[in-house]
């Protein structure tokens, strides 16, 4: 199969123009010995065959919407995306363009990131967005790289709750390896913890202290007295905040956060396998010249139409080459006008309509489990949509007895809590769903 | 380009007024950079200062750029003002437009205006 | 005039208006949160679906895309992406796995992520491959970490030094920076190779390695490759590759061939994922023996091996020294890995080299076709793209006028600017799949614009005059700083 759509005939009028015979010959400056490797790849495959081959791959998966149910999270979440938004994202205008490079013809991409900053910063109580980073993760570590920028590198400690993602910290540390950057407060892995035991770690040489919220094990504090304790030290504050609780809960904005940042993945997003998601990332407006990441401005074209074109471009890597706060190049464009369309049409209704049935359903599977004998519940904070289950056998002994019944049980949070799972309940779970849990669980 | 004579110039286009102590940059260099949109000073008064210090980053729509110190000293005053205006370091480079003042150190090599306007020109292209 | 903007979502709202409505709770209720730590106003739009639809349809027409036109954008490789990577990736079986789900659930998608990891083994020539960063600089970034973790590792502690050759991306610096090591730049020399003698007066034993485009973004491939690529070994330092030009090299020589040490794919390059007006991308790394236990962790790899009858069991493994996790999850699963493994999997070894051939015979057509009209600095046979400089003696038209101008023409412009020692440079890359008509067409305007360049400069100065908007205020953009919106005043209380 070929996607070249020239002929011998025009090939060979084209090398004749050029003044080369063969195609061969355009290639005299390769090395000989090195030239023309025979490649051992699979014989190519005609469109036909290629989906066939593709359907048999992606079938041999389970899947959570087909054959099992999922009650699994700790960072990516299965909620149900209106048709629109894949509607929107199939077309060619915008998902074949790239970077509004040229903003003439690229209003589209422009007006929808545009859209899409505004509705993160509404969201998350904030007052600037960027166009968005790869994923959750990065979004954590490049508030890293935003407060070692804001203290020229005169701060270099970074205190990390340990009910942060663990796959959060992890790419934090792999971030700040280069920079001699000091990580601390998150050794202990204790779900017991809240953000009392985070705050005396918050001294003079802090340049971050970073909480999540709900945090990683589905609680809600408010960090306010944390960010106060923080300000008072100078040091600046970054929240990880999951989108889908910000419709109900308090935003983190409200709270004094410096930086919110996030994984957009709930928004319209498919779980995809971990990937690509959306992380999103807002701040204050005084640190937008040290935010990494592209930026989307409303100007005036030149016959007087509001329109819109990438701003502060002079901070990105292509000017400032070294002395740029990241190496950041692209966004996540397309996914980020996934996110822009989930939420125009949920629209503040239906989005608050999302987040109380993940409220409401959690709850419910949270009391029934509860009930079970040898299962608990740690209830000394509130929690949103996800909670640790305290279960009588090793998580990974339950989370094989629930897979083999077609359940997929949630996170198990060992080794270091063994015996503690970590459940998620989004609106795709029905009554019956989380019923068939609790009945699984009470037989065991 | 516009190169008053009391001021002395450095390579990387500062300009140092060994009168006043104070610094900033040269009309060529605003008009290189061209629409300036933000100032950032970065260092702080009572800072001791060896000339070639950063002092401030610049960054217009088009390019960015640091600023070093053509003199060496204390610095005595920093143009707080600019940031909110960046626009000054184009309109009035070598009044509003200054960026810090220092004081009991010695200038690094600089040139005089003549010297300065003479490698101005040779590097247009 | 100003007739055509399009309100934003948030103006288009309207009170009590409803989009998509969600099922009633089928749960018994439980009390919410304590107020306090309750939002008091949830501050976004509200609309109708058809309101929806038809704000982001009428956006998506004021685009310039591939599927719309011809798309030249130098280094970005903005090639057809064809349909059948759409329909692939939206499987079900792909769509909805979560990426914790357990492995042997999961099959499907580590099979598919192994062979990709062989795959780009096999095309780019070196010893281990990670799927994990998530675009090009992303995959720089882990590059340039498993260069440090390597001279650390041998406690080797002097070297901070990085070789970068001025026609280099941005991002080469910049990962470099992040890292705080020393960036020397390296001229080049008349004919757009490395300059060899700058390189040997700066290669000594505090040199981290060097980061090397090849083909350079002048589009020409190094005829001194093997001395460069000596002349840092032997100083002690690891050679990096940018793979932003693979496209020219499929089936053509393996950068781990010619002694490279690590390289990123841009899948959304090379391999036909869409570029999604920015991104998602999906930036893979390969590296050579020495490299291999630092990859990002982690890789997927047969942890049982399977037989005639049953298949083998892909799992997660963590190399020894791995520099750690670039991201939450496994990389650019669904978006990146399965579109461009698609497009492996059509192509097979002669499909992927005549990729190279045509995108090299177009870019050299074109070349042939602009030459005596615009200047080209670096003349010889190039690679995928090639670069001229947008200016002629006694006009005062610029590149950007050019570039400009070509969107009156319907096309989209060449890059500009970039790269930056070549003056008012366009550097123009006509990718594989356009056809000798289009090509033709793009020079005939190319050569137009340079005659009204002399005739009729105003035209250039003020274009584009035909597409719906004009030249932006970037000046205004950057001084206003208005990067959000918000209800109009008032809203909620209507």
């Amino acid at each position: 199969m070929t996607y070249i759509p020239i002929s011998p005939a025009e090939r060979d009028a084209m090398l004749q123009t050029v003044g080369v015979k063969t195609l061969d010959d355009l290639f005299d400056a390769i090395p000989k010995t090195h030239r023309f490797p025979q490649l051992d790849l699979p014989p190519a495959l005609t469109e036909m065959e290629a989906a066939a081959h593709l359907a048999d791959m992606a079938s041999s998966n389970e899947n959570v919407r087909q054959d099992l149910i999922s009650f699994l999270g700790a960072g990516a979440y299965n909620h149900y995306i209106p048709s629109v938004v894949d509607h929107i994202l199939r077309r060619g205008e915008f998902y074949t363009a790239y970077t509004p490079y040229q903003p003439e013809i690229s209003q589209g991409t422009l007006q929808a990131i545009f859209e899409y900053q505004s509705l993160m910063a509404n969201l998350t109580g904030m007052e600037v967005s960027n166009a968005s980073h790869y994923d959750g993760a990065t979004a954590a570590a490049e508030a890293a790289n935003l407060a070692y920028a804001q203290f020229r590198g005169k701060r270099k400690k970074i205190v990390l709750s340990p009910a942060v993602h663990p796959q959060y910290r992890e790419v934090i540390r792999t971030y700040s390896q280069g920079m001699g950057l000091e990580t601390v407060g998150d050794d202990i892995e204790n779900s017991e913890s809240g953000p009392e035991a985070v705050i005396p770690h918050i001294d003079e040489a802090t340049m971050l202290v970073t909480v999540q919220y709900p945090d990683f094990f589905g609680r809600i504090y408010d960090y306010a007295d944390l960010i106060k304790t923080a300000h008072e030290k100078g040091a600046l504050v970054c929240v990880v905040a999951n989108p889908t609780a910000l419709a109900m809960l308090k935003p983190p904005g409200e709270m004094g956060a410096d930086i919110v940042v996030g994984e957009a993945q709930p928004f319209g997003i498919p779980l995809w396998y971990g990937g690509p998601y959306l992380g999103f990332f807002t701040t204050k407006k005084s640190y937008v010249h040290k935010m990494a990441g592209r930026l989307v401005g409303e100007t005036m074209d030149a016959r007087g139409n509001r329109s819109y074109v990438l701003t502060l471009t002079a901070r990105e890597q292509h000017i400032k080459r070294e002395r740029a706060t990241s190496n950041i190049c692209t966004n996540q464009g397309l996914l980020a006008l996934a996110a822009a369309v989930y939420v125009s049409v949920l629209g503040r209704q239906g989005l608050r309509e999302v987040a109380n049935l993940c409220y409401q359903k959690a709850h419910y599977a949270a009391a029934e489990l509860e009930k079970l004998k040898g299962f608990s519940l740690n209830r000394s904070a509130p929690f949103f949509h996800e909670f640790v289950l305290n279960t009588p056998k090793p998580a990974g002994e339950i989370n094989r007895y629930l897979l083999d019944h077609g359940v997929l049980g949630g996170y198990d949070l060992g080794p270091g809590m063994k015996n503690q799972l970590l459940v998620a309940v989004t609106e795709m779970n029905s009554k019956d769903e989380i019923d068939t849990l609790v009945a699984l669980l009470k037989e065991m | 380009m516009n190169a008053p004579e009391n001021l002395k110039y450095a390579k990387s286009d500062e300009w140092f007024d060994p009168a006043t102590g104070a610094v900033g940059i040269s009309d060529y260099a605003q008009n290189q950079l061209s629409d300036i949109v933000f100032v950032e000073i970065l260092v702080e008064e009572g800072e001791e200062l060896t000339v070639g210090k950063p002092i401030a980053s610049v960054e217009s729509v088009k390019a960015s750029s640091e600023i070093y110190a053509p003199a060496s000293g204390r610095v005595s005053a920093v143009n707080k003002g600019l940031s909110e205006k960046p626009e000054t370091l184009n309109s009035d480079p070598y009044g509003e437009g200054w960026m810090i003042k220092l004081e009991g150190g010695a200038a690094g090599d600089l040139m005089d205006a003549g010297g300065y306007e003479t490698y101005c020109e040779g590097r247009a292209h | 005039m100003a007739n055509i903007v399009e309100p934003t979502i948030f103006e288009l709202s309207s009170p009590g208006r409803r989009g998509v409505t969600m099922p009633a709770s089928d749960v018994p209720t439980t009390d919410l949160p304590p107020q306090s730590l309750l939002r008091s106003d949830l501050p976004l739009p509200e609309l109708a679906e058809v309101d929806v639809v038809r704000h982001y349809m009428k956006l998506s027409t004021f685009n310039y895309s591939v599927d719309g036109g011809f798309y030249p954008l130098g280094s970005c490789t903005m090639k057809y992406n064809p349909k059948i990577n759409e329909d692939a990736c939206r499987l079900p079986g792909f769509l909805f796995s979560h990426p914790l789900q357990p492995a042997e659930t999961a099959q499907g998608n580590l099979a598919l992520m192994y062979e990709m990891q062989e795959w780009l083994k096999e095309i780019s020539g070196f010893a281990g491959v990670t799927l994990q960063p998530a675009a090009g600089a992303h995959g720089e970034f882990a590059g340039v970490l498993m260069m440090a973790a390597y001279h650390k590792s041998r406690g080797d502690t002097r070297r901070v030094k990085m070789l970068i050759p001025d026609a280099a991306h941005g991002t080469n610096p910049a990962s470099v920076g992040m890292l705080g090591f020393t960036v020397v730049t390296i001229p080049s020399d008349p004919r757009g190779n490395v300059d060899l003698e700058a390189l040997k007066a700066a290669c000594d034993d505090t040199v981290v390695g060097m980061m090397l485009t090849n083909p350079n973004t002048l589009g020409m491939f190094d005829e001194h490759i093997e001395d460069v690529i000596k002349m840092v070994k032997d100083c002690g330092g690891l050679m990096y590759g940018d793979g932003a030009n693979l496209n020219a090299l499929l089936g053509i020589v393996r950068p781990g061939d010619l002694g490279f040490d690590v390289m990123h794919f841009n899948l959304h390059k090379t391999f036909s994922v869409p570029h999604g007006g920015g991104g998602p991308g999906s930036g893979p790394v390969g590296v050579s023996q020495r490299l291999a236990d630092f990859l990002p962790s982690p890789l997927v790899d047969i942890v049982e091996e399977g037989d005639d009858e049953i298949a083998p069991l892909y799992g997660f493994v963590a190399p020894k020294h791995s520099i750690g996790r670039m991201k939450a999850f496994h990389g650019h699963f669904g978006g990146g890995l399965v579109r461009a493994y698609t497009y492996i999997l059509m192509h097979g070894a002669d499909g992927l080299k005549d990729i190279a051939q045509y995108a090299v015979l177009n870019a050299n057509y074109l070349q042939a076709r602009l030459r005596g009209t615009y200047r080209i600095p670096y003349d010889r046979i190039c690679m995928h793209e090639f670069v001229v400089e947008g200016r002629f003696d006694g006009s005062d038209v610029r590149a950007l006028d050019i570039s400009k101008r070509l969107m009156d023409y319907n096309f989209h412009p060449p890059t500009n600017y970039f790269p930056l020692i070549v003056p008012e440079a366009l550097m123009i890359e006509p990718t594989e799949t356009e056809n000798k008509d289009t090509l033709d067409r793009f020079a005939d305007a190319m050569i137009k614009i340079a005659e009204e360049s002399q005739t009729q400069p105003e035209l250039l100065h003020g274009a584009p005059s035909t597409t719906r908007f004009g030249r932006m205020d970037e000046v205004k953009a950057a001084r206003e700083l208005v990067l959000c919106c918000w209800l109009p005043e008032g809203y909620s209380d209507q």
